[in-house]
């Protein structure tokens, strides 16, 4: 009746203090949360205006939120990790033994790549892409619920070991077979895995048939493809890659749930099984996913440059063949992660050579940001900050990277720790830092206040310190001979004063999640000095600056035409003078289908994982009938009557 | 021009189709990574029987000949759609969706059968991958089946609204989608997997 949790009891016997005091966080934390709101009264707003809401402002805020606390657990994640190799490499025992080592980089990982920087792409995307095309909604939005949704349900999951107690994964973020099989992985940890990236992947893929759609057929009239600003072109190509690779990752994942939960054999170490199908499943999937992850960070460079060099970006055409050419060469490539498992010469030598080649793109792209600042009229600010480190960290990581795409090389330096600060060089020096420079550029846009300067520019430069100091030992220890994933290292090896030094990296990066924190809380405290009543705080030059900070929730009151790539800084050399009578406007009206269904999702992931089938299938059930009682609804848009809206514009008196 | 700036019907219809079409697409590669999977571990029987002991083909053909001619059925469903003729709709519609049934149910016992005579998924890596490329086929399939019922309680009550068209022509799409890859599976695993190389 209750599987597996019948003997539950014996899991939740010991208890270790790390896990206890995640516990206190976690339940103290929601308990607080919830505390507040009653106290505030705010339920019903809660309700109305986030939770159900189908605005995707609103579903971008709640993105840009979840992915901001599981940075948070993210980065105490790594501060153990570190914190654990700095005490193990001069002979002390630490306080992680090597299982729960394991454990928390698994964590760590996943964490970082599926729920912090995929969050965060997501949030940003929600909250500008519509207006950046001109365009008063997504395509699909309940569909963009449902995702956000099942993008929290993902979180819920990989949270609920923490609760509940037990164990999660030790088998590293990517979970290769046969370790992560059912003979050496029996307990219920990768399943959890599995389940959380299952469900949160699925809710990506949604989210990319959106996009995709979004963009190819919702954008202004008169926006031709050719002047879409280079976000927007960076977020198709991105989204292009989703379609094309998250179905794989979702073949992988569930060929390896049905592995593990109906004694199958696709990637067991006997029965014909083959485990080297998957390493290529997950990296045709995972080779990719770095691009979509970092391409929408070249697009918000791009804006970022041109806003701040009050100049036009230089090279839009070869910007957006670099994107096409990225989109396609990312997904030729993935053998690179496994050069050392027997492909052969000739094989390693093309995803070598295809690899060394997405040098050249990025290249043009680099190019063409140094040629936008040239002679311009370059303000620095704290986005241009996160931009210049960008520049300096990516362009390091890049080379590293050219590195060990040379397969002799590569055999040196796979699973080495070298690679470790390779791909952390390309993460935080490209994707965090890329995503920081767009919320500090887009958040008085998405809020209605700016950030402050000076704490946000401190911030960036400890970040920026931090990042080298923590990982050019990194290297360093690689090069040196040192593996990833160990817990120990011999003191005889004198790793120990490398991982002190790293140490006081991840130190200086805290004091910059530090900094953050506290802009954001003075900024918020101070939002009345920090206002922005223009709707265009930069001097921008596209359609986003064009509306009110923040948005109304329609986006445009008109829907005049465009004309150019620059438009909203052509319209500003010629402001028009016509007045347009305002029309009503339909909107979508909100829904909770999309949580109720996350809700479902989330009880029939914990009934696979705790092997329960009729709490499984009744959910499923449960989940059709939402569908259903969804795709049955005709009463699905609310009008915002005229008047209205000419209040509202003339509020602000924006254009 | 109304007073109202609603997105027209035939915008509506358009980003819907499309969006579809892509769905579609992701759904492709989907069963590309499985027909991969397949094509990989197809002959790590692990000394278990292979395809060529397992298949009947004359089975298969009928069932093929089967979904094709659901398929057609569907096409007209989609004819009858655009000229509103409500009556033969419903009645082509109905008959798909049967012919869907019959198609899903001998599947049904088609994997009965092997795994009363003690071939299931747990017997070998090729049959793992056998049962789960032709069991998501038959899992869209039976998707495709409640969505039949529903169009058809839809049209009951709702009549020729421009949504529930809508979703006829998608459902249309998605048939017809159903049947090109369970080509694919006939010929690469039945036709092929059949021949004794
Ligand atoms: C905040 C600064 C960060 C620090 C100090 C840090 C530190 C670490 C450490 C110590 C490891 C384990 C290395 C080993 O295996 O020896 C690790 C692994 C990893 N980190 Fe980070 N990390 C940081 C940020 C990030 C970010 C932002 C991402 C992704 C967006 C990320 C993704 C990963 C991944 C994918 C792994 C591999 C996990 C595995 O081996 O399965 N990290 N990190
Ligand atoms: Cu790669």
């Amino acid at each position: 009746m209750l599987g597996l949790l019948t003997n539950f009891a014996h899991l939740s016997g010991k208890t270790d203090p790390v896990i206890l005091g995640a516990q206190i966080a976690l339940i103290g934390g929601i308990i607080a949360v919830a505390l507040v709101i009653t106290i505030l009264g705010r339920w019903r707003w809660l309700w109305y205006e986030w939770l159900t809401s189908l605005n995707p402002k609103r579903i971008g805020v709640m993105y840009l939120i979840v992915a901001f606390l599981m940075l948070l657990r993210g980065a105490v994640d790594a501060f153990m990790l570190r914190l654990q190799q700095t005490i193990g490499s001069g002979g002390g025992e630490g306080f992680l033994d090597a299982n729960h080592f394991q454990q928390v980089f698994t964590a760590h990982g996943t964490l970082m790549i599926f729920f912090v920087a995929m969050g965060l792409m997501f949030g940003i995307i929600n909250l500008i892409l519509p207006l950046q095309i001109g365009s008063r909604d997504v395509a699909f939005p309940f569909l963009n619920s449902l995702s956000f949704w099942l993008y929290l349900v993902g979180v819920g999951i990989i949270n609920t070991h923490l609760i509940v107690g037990g164990e999660f994964a030790a088998t590293g973020w990517l979970a290769y077979p046969p370790l992560s099989g059912i003979e050496y992985s029996p307990g219920p940890g990768v399943d959890y895995w599995i389940w959380s990236v299952q469900i949160a992947g699925i809710g990506s893929l949604l989210s990319g048939v959106n996009f995709f759609t979004t963009i190819l057929k919702l954008r202004r009239k008169g926006m031709t493809l050719m002047r879409m600003p280079i976000f927007a072109w960076s977020v198709l190509g991105s989204m292009t890659l989703v379609l094309f690779t998250f179905p794989i990752l979702t073949v992988a994942l569930a060929l390896l749930a049905l592995d593990r939960t109906f004694a199958m054999h696709f990637f067991t170490s006997s029965f014909g099984g083959n485990p080297m199908m998957y390493i290529n499943l997950i990296w045709a999937w995972g080779h990719p996913e770095v691009y979509i992850l970092i391409l929408p960070a070249f697009g918000i460079f791009s804006e970022i440059v041109a806003t701040f060099s009050k100049k036009r970006l230089f090279g839009y055409t070869s910007m957006v063949w670099a994107i096409i050419a990225i989109t396609f060469l990312s997904y030729i490539v993935w053998l690179h992660h496994f050069f050392t498992m027997g492909a052969g010469a000739n094989v390693n030598a093309f995803f070598g050579i295809a690899t060394m080649v997405i040098a050249i793109p990025t290249g043009v792209k680099v190019f063409n940001w140094l040629f936008t600042m040239y002679k311009g009229r370059v303000r620095m600010s704290q986005s241009m900050i996160w931009f210049i480190g960008f520049l300096f960290t990516f362009t390091l990581g890049g080379m590293t990277g050219v590195i060990l795409s040379i397969p002799p090389a590569d055999f040196q330096l796979h699973n080495s720790l070298f690679l470790v600060a390779h791909f952390h060089n390309m993460v935080i020096g490209g994707v965090v830092f890329g995503y920081m420079a767009g919320l500090t550029y887009w958040f008085p846009k998405m809020f209605g206040f700016k950030l402050h300067e000076g704490l946000g520019k401190a911030a960036a430069w400890s970040w920026i310190i931090g990042f080298l100091v923590a990982f050019i030992p990194i290297y360093m220890l690689g090069l040196m001979g040192g593996t990833r994933r160990f817990e120990k290292f011999d003191p005889s090896l004198g790793y120990h004063p490398l991982f002190v030094v790293a140490g006081i990296g991840v130190v200086i990066i805290g004091i910059g999640v530090v900094l953050q924190v506290t802009q954001l809380i003075y900024s918020i405290l101070n939002n009345k000095k920090l206002a922005d009543k223009t709707g265009d705080p930069w001097d921008g030059r596209t359609l986003e600056w064009s509306v009110s900070s923040p948005a109304p929730e329609y986006n445009f009151a008109r829907l005049d035409e465009v004309n150019y790539r620059d438009e909203y800084w052509e319209r500003k050399k010629t402001p028009a003078a016509d007045l347009v009578k305002y029309k009503d406007i339909e909107i979508p009206k909100g829904s909770p289908i999309g949580m109720f269904i996350g809700i479902f999702a989330y009880l029939f992931a914990m009934a696979v994982i705790w092997h329960i089938a009729w709490i499984a299938a009744l959910s499923i059930v449960i989940i059709s009938a939402f569908v259903v009682a969804r795709l049955n609804d005709d009463d699905i848009v609310k009008t915002i009557k005229a008047s209205q809206i000419e209040k509202i514009e003339s509020s602000y008196g924006g254009m | 021009m109304s007073n109202t700036d609603r997105e027209d019907e035939q915008m509506r219809e358009e980003k819907t189709t499309f969006g579809f079409w892509v769905y579609l697409m992701t759904d492709c590669m989907l069963f590309a990574g499985l027909f991969a999977t397949y094509a990989v571990l197809r002959n790590n029987t692990y000394g278990g029987p292979s395809g060529f002991e397992l298949f009947n083909q004359k089975f298969v053909l009928t069932e093929t000949l089967i979904l094709l001619t659901s398929s057609f059925i569907c096409g007209l469903v989609v004819i009858s759609a655009r000229k509103k003729d409500m009556d033969r709709l419903v009645r082509y519609l109905a008959i798909t969706g049967l012919l869907g049934v019959i198609f899903l149910g001998m599947e049904i016992y088609e994997f009965r059968s092997l795994i009363n005579e003690g071939n299931s998924w747990a017997t070998s890596a090729f049959l793992s991958s056998f049962f789960v490329l032709v069991g998501t086929h038959g899992l869209h399939v039976f998707v495709g089946i409640v969505w039949m019922l529903l169009l058809q309680w839809q049209l009951l009550f709702k009549g020729f609204k421009p949504i529930v068209l809508t979703r006829v022509k998608l459902f249309g799409m998605f048939w017809h989608f159903l049947d090109v890859v369970w080509i694919f599976i006939f010929t690469f695993v039945y036709l092929l997997g059949g021949l004794k190389l």
